[in-house]
């Protein structure tokens, strides 16, 4: 089997094992339908692995061929075309595998759901859109599966569609993720428009020469072309990354399964904007403005967003918050140019992600479906896989030294801390302090759920029990690369450019020549970690969640009353969701309402649709008549025709 | 006459010693083993698909038989392609319809071969008799086939009308065309367009002439205002044979408007523009309009015939070689779809009732999904949506015109096209959003539903996949 066979059958198997699963529903069952899907994803898993080790090992040279043209027009061409180099593999290798665990982890968690085959199509199908995502060569492609994973997340979110806050959820997650397709697709309009192609490797290379270019689109005001373009697409980001103000339909998307919290909302489709930044690095790089535009909303998304974090008692929701602040720290990265530690953070970040979401999963199965923090407690006692998975995760997730999150968050930080960007000191002390809010709300999820005395009722208790196998094996298995892939991936993908061939630093913006000076080897970096002001940090945000929710939970609740103004804006969420509701939501529906009044009931229905059915109502009624049945009348309007043309065009000439 | 004039003729005679061998074959089979009559026929275009496969000239190469009446190119080759796998496709659903009606007869498949040849004939015509004579071949054999079902009040109507209108057109064309003859002294189709510089003086004779061909190319068509015949044929005719009209006259319907125009009147161009421009626009209007006044299917796809050689006519009248080869395409693809549409009334049809109203389709997605589906594809592709192969010929025609610089045109095209969307639409809305008016369980041979799904994925196989079909109808035109 030739490479191209390999590379079209990795996106095509999980489509194929979604259309059986899903059409064919009824003819698989369930078994059926799990093991056609896991085997699509199995073997593409499989296969994605052996692409990346011929990628980074072997040296496979770039990929960059057109699989299939729909059309050609102007000479721009709409195709499906796949592009492989290291960024790419990487990316592959991540969705499928954190995809198959979940897969597998899925037969426990559904196992008593109606939709157990709709699920199992619904994610495979997310493993193919995403593949085609981080696969494409040009732009038509990546905003397919740009559309196609928000299809499948909007579908999964409110997968429970007789549960009314999952529908109003999997509409919130919908219309936010609009707003940021708009710019997203503003900037894949102006890439058009101003480089004549939507392939990458085209635009890349048009790229230098508009560089210096100008728009105005308001007269008088006249923006970098390259600024405006970079900012459009990193709205669409936004939207899909989640990162302040379009977040505030990552926490609700809550709602979904569990399962697919950790593969759609946590480990792949919200990377996805981190990767397509990483992705058009030339094009980033030709646009400072862009760049710190980028900085500064990653930096106050991971403070911000990880402060909410603290005072949900939801505990799949403190994993969102948590999400969105790690999020945000890959966007940090991003901005000062590190967009290979970005892609590092986001592949260690789906690894202890998805298994924090799991482990959460874990706990609401044995709770039967209760997610309150506040009626948990002492779990680990009864769970001890789940536990001593999550601790793990956790233990990532805060950067503790030596587990694979440390490497990635350290590097971000020292990133923003050598950044010479304007206003990246600022993005450092958000980083900074975002890892104390990362410490405080992590333990506090791990205590008041696994420890301390139990505070579940009886009957629930007395059912609890650790999950099944299909479960805890996803478990440990996404444990592993949690804990030691950061130590094994550091040097090649950060210092020895693994990823050098997909992503394009200016010098001048390189701040990882720095770093690299200092850093002698990830052991070195790892004991080096316990005396940085990083890990006492974190100590210190671990040591106040220790103190006050393992030994004076009366502290909480002190201080919540105590400072009640500002326990009150984070329990409020910023008020974000308040003032999209109260101003564009309802501003909207008062705009519609008089758009229907005046414009849509009197000029539309009235004048256009009314009218103009009369009319063709008329009109088909008068060619009705012609059409009499007679003989003579046929005839006779075909002697008239034939008059009126010799009049008109022989006569008259 | 030469043997290699015959060669090059080989598929003709091929399909018109098997039409005869059919005919004379059926006497001898009895009613219970008509199948064999069946199979005869299409075995005969099974081969004549070989054939002219493996005969094919290459593209630009043409070839002359029998003193230049005879033409043999790449378009017509193309062409007569996809007459037989229309045809092919018409037979295998027909078949079904016929035996449920009591009209499985030999005649069926004798007609519609001596029918096919006349097209042939058509496509390969290169002199104003043969093309004549090819038309008159098919017309015959159609209006006999509109009065199969010789019990049917209204299929005589349908079969009487068509005969005498049809009769009118001919006597129009064919006064066109001895007009031109008077005006260039010759028959043959490359001596008129090279005649017509020559016949300067004559050039009120000549306009007269033009104007007298194109209305019979306009009836032939069923271009507005000669379409009358229409609706009034699609609706008597039993519906195997309004399947029949429906799809494999079209590609003639084409041979004839560029054998004519082009091959012989090119150098009128500037004259027979304007013409089609008034037919097309009046075909459009007229064809979408009238559509959704229907409440009977078969007079609702007649409707929307007019329509789509009013599109196919864009292609036409912009006059380029690109501008035929999307008219070509628009043909071809236009015949798939209409099989498949007539093909779906079909299988709707239980003995002896005709499912002709837009009732019967009411709740199709719950009694069969699959074929509620196909016809999802079909009338998509026919309303123009985007992905289907209907939005590729639209866009190919619409482009034509617009290099023709005729903005407004493609402007009408477009807004027309969007009243046209609304009745196909409809269809699908009731397919899938209304209540079933009954649950009678969907049956057909497993040969009916074979063919009818390939027909129905074709129209997504050929969207996602047009530049095949784009480059065939391209190459077909290439100098």
């Amino acid at each position: 089997m030739n490479i191209e066979t390999i590379l079209l059958l990795i996106p095509l198997l999980p489509l194929a094992g979604c259309l059986a699963a899903g059409l064919l529903r009824h003819q698989v069952g369930r078994a059926g339908a799990h093991w056609i899907t896991i085997l699509a994803v199995g073997i593409s898993f499989a296969l994605s692995a052996y692409v990346a080790w011929e990628v980074f090992y072997n040296d496979l040279p770039v990929l960059n061929y057109s699989v299939y043209a729909w059309a050609i027009t102007d000479g721009i061409r709409f195709e499906i075309g796949f592009l492989v180099d290291s960024l790419t593999a990487l990316m592959m290798v991540v969705v499928t595998f954190v995809s198959l665990m979940v897969h597998i982890y899925t037969i426990g968690y559904m196992h008593d759901d109606d939709g157990y085959q709709r699920f199992f199509a619904y994610i495979n199908l997310f493993t193919f859109a995403m593949l085609m995502l981080v696969m494409a060569n040009n732009f038509l492609q990546l905003f397919f599966g740009w559309e196609a994973v928000g299809v499948v997340s909007y579908l999964l979110i409110g997968f429970w569609f007789k549960k009314d806050t999952a529908v109003k959820a999997n509409l919130k997650a919908f219309l936010v993720n609009r707003v940021g397709d708009f710019g997203f697709l503003l900037g894949i309009a102006a890439v058009l428009m101003y480089m004549g192609s939507l392939d990458y490797a085209e635009v890349f290379a048009a790229t230098p020469g508009v560089e210096d270019q100008t728009i105005s689109i308001f007269p008088g005001i006249e923006w970098s072309l390259m600024t405006f373009i970079c900012i459009c697409l990193f709205i669409g980001a936004m939207g899909k990354s989640a990162q302040v103000p379009l977040h505030v339909w990552l926490p609700d998307s809550m709602e979904g399964p569990t399962p697919i919290s950790a593969l759609i909302h946590a480990a792949t489709m919200v990377t996805a904007g981190i990767f397509m930044v990483a992705r058009l690095s030339p094009m980033f790089e030709a646009s400072d403005m862009a760049l710190t535009f980028v900085m500064i909303i990653g930096a106050i998304t991971a403070l911000f967003m990880g402060m909410v974090g603290i005072v949900q008692n939801d505990i799949k929701r403190v994993v969102a918050y948590s999400t969105l602040s790690q999020l945000g720290y890959m966007t940090v990265a991003l901005g000062v140019s590190a967009y290979s530690v970005a892609i590092f953070h986001l592949m260690t970040h789906a690894f202890f992600k998805a298994l924090l979401f799991l482990a959460a999963g874990s706990v609401i199965i044995a709770l039967h479906h209760k997610q309150d923090m506040r009626e948990m407690g002492g779990l680990g006692r009864i769970m001890p896989v789940t536990a001593i998975t999550a601790w793990l995760g956790s233990l990532a997730l805060i950067g503790f030294p030596f587990f694979s999150g440390f490497y990635s968050k350290d590097l971000i930080i020292e990133a923003a801390r050598y950044s010479d960007r304007a206003g990246s000191t600022f993005a450092w002390i958000c980083v900074m302090l975002g890892v104390v809010i990362t410490a405080l709300y992590t333990f506090r999820m791990l205590y008041l759920t696994f420890h301390g005395k139990s505070r579940t009722d009886e009957e629930t208790l007395s059912h609890a029990h650790e999950s099944p196998l299909v479960v805890t094996v996803p478990l440990v298995l996404l444990a592993i690369p949690s804990v030691i892939i950061g130590y094994f991936t550091v040097e090649p993908l950060i210092f020895g450019g693994a990823l050098a061939d997909s992503i394009t630093i200016r010098t001048v913006n390189d701040t990882m020549i720095e770093i690299a000076d200092k850093f002698h080897g990830p052991a070195a970096f790892g004991f080096h970690g316990f005396v940085t002001p990083v890990f006492w940090l974190a100590m210190l945000g671990v040591a106040i969640a220790t103190f006050v929710y393992l030994f004076r939970p009366d502290i909480a609740n002190w201080a919540r009353t105590r400072f009640h103004v500002i326990w009150k804006v984070l329990d409020r969420k910023y008020g974000f969701d308040e003032l999209y509701q109260n101003g564009f939501a309802a501003g909207g529906l008062k705009l519609a309402d008089g758009l229907s009044r005046g414009g849509d009931r009197t000029v539309i229905d009235g004048w256009l649709v009314n009218g103009s059915a009369h009319l063709v109502g008329r009109a088909a009624g008068v060619v009705r008549r012609f059409q009499s049945g007679f003989l003579y009348h046929y005839a006779f309007a075909m002697i008239i025709g034939l008059v009126a043309i010799v009049f008109a065009f022989v006569s008259l000439r | 006459m030469t043997l290699a004039e015959l060669q090059l003729a080989l598929p003709e005679i091929f399909v018109l010693s098997m039409a005869c061998v059919v005919l004379m074959a059926d006497l001898f089979i009895s009613d219970q083993r008509r199948g064999l009559t069946h199979l005869l026929a299409c075995a005969t275009l099974v081969f004549a698909i070989i054939i002219t496969l493996n005969l094919r000239v290459a593209p630009g190469e043409v070839f002359f038989a029998f003193s230049e009446t005879f033409i043999r190119d790449r378009f017509g080759d193309v062409l007569k392609l996809f007459s037989y796998l229309v045809l092919l496709a018409v037979f295998v659903y027909s078949k079904h319809y016929l035996r449920q009606f009591n009209l499985f007869k030999g005649e069926f498949y004798s007609l519609s071969l001596f029918a096919l040849l006349g097209v042939m004939i058509m496509i390969s015509a290169s002199s104003m008799l043969t093309l004549y004579l090819g038309l008159e071949l098919l017309s015959l054999s159609t209006y006999a086939l509109v009065a199969l079902n010789r019990n049917s009040m209204i299929g005589s109507e349908a079969a009487m009308k068509y005969f005498i209108l049809g009769s009118l057109a001919s006597g129009i064309l064919l006064y066109g065309m001895s007009l031109i003859y008077g005006a260039t002294g010759t028959l043959e189709l490359a001596a008129i367009s090279e005649g017509l510089t020559m016949a300067a003086g004559e050039s009120l004779l000549v306009s007269f002439g033009l104007v007298f061909i194109v209305v019979g190319i306009a009836f032939k068509l069923g271009a507005v205002p000669f379409h009358m015949w229409i609706p009034d044929v699609y609706h008597g005719a039993p519906l195997a044979i309004t399947l029949f009209i429906g799809s494999l006259p079209k590609l003639a319907g084409l041979a004839l408007a560029i054998r004519m125009l082009d091959n012989g009147l090119g150098g009128l161009h500037g004259d027979w523009q304007g013409m089609l421009l008034v037919l097309a626009g009046l075909s459009l209007v007229l064809g979408n309009f009238a559509a959704i006044a229907q409440t009977n299917i078969k007079r609702m796809l007649a409707y929307s015939t007019i329509a789509h050689m009013g599109f196919m006519m864009l292609g036409i009248l912009a006059g380029t070689p690109e501008g035929y080869a999307a008219a070509m395409f628009y043909a071809i693809v236009y015949s798939i779809m209409a099989a498949g549409a007539f093909a779906m009334v079909i299988l709707l049809s239980r003995a002896g009732v005709e499912a002709e109203n837009l009732d019967d389709f009411k709740g199709l997605a719950r009694r069969s999904p699959w074929f509620a589906f196909m016809m999802l594809m079909i009338m998509f592709s026919l309303a123009g949506v985007p992905v289907f192969v209907g939005f590729f010929a639209k866009w190919q025609v619409i482009a034509a015109v617009l290099q023709a610089g005729f903005v407004w045109m493609a402007v009408l095209a477009v807004l027309t096209a969007v009243v046209g969307a609304f009745y196909y639409i409809r269809v699908v809305k009731l397919m899938y959003f209304d209540e079933p008016e009954s649950d009678e369980p969907i049956t057909a041979p497993v040969d009916f539903r074979a063919v009818l799904t390939v027909n129905g994925l074709a129209m997504l196989g050929l969207g996602l996949f047009s530049g095949a079909l784009i480059t065939l109808c391209v190459n077909a035109f290439a100098a």
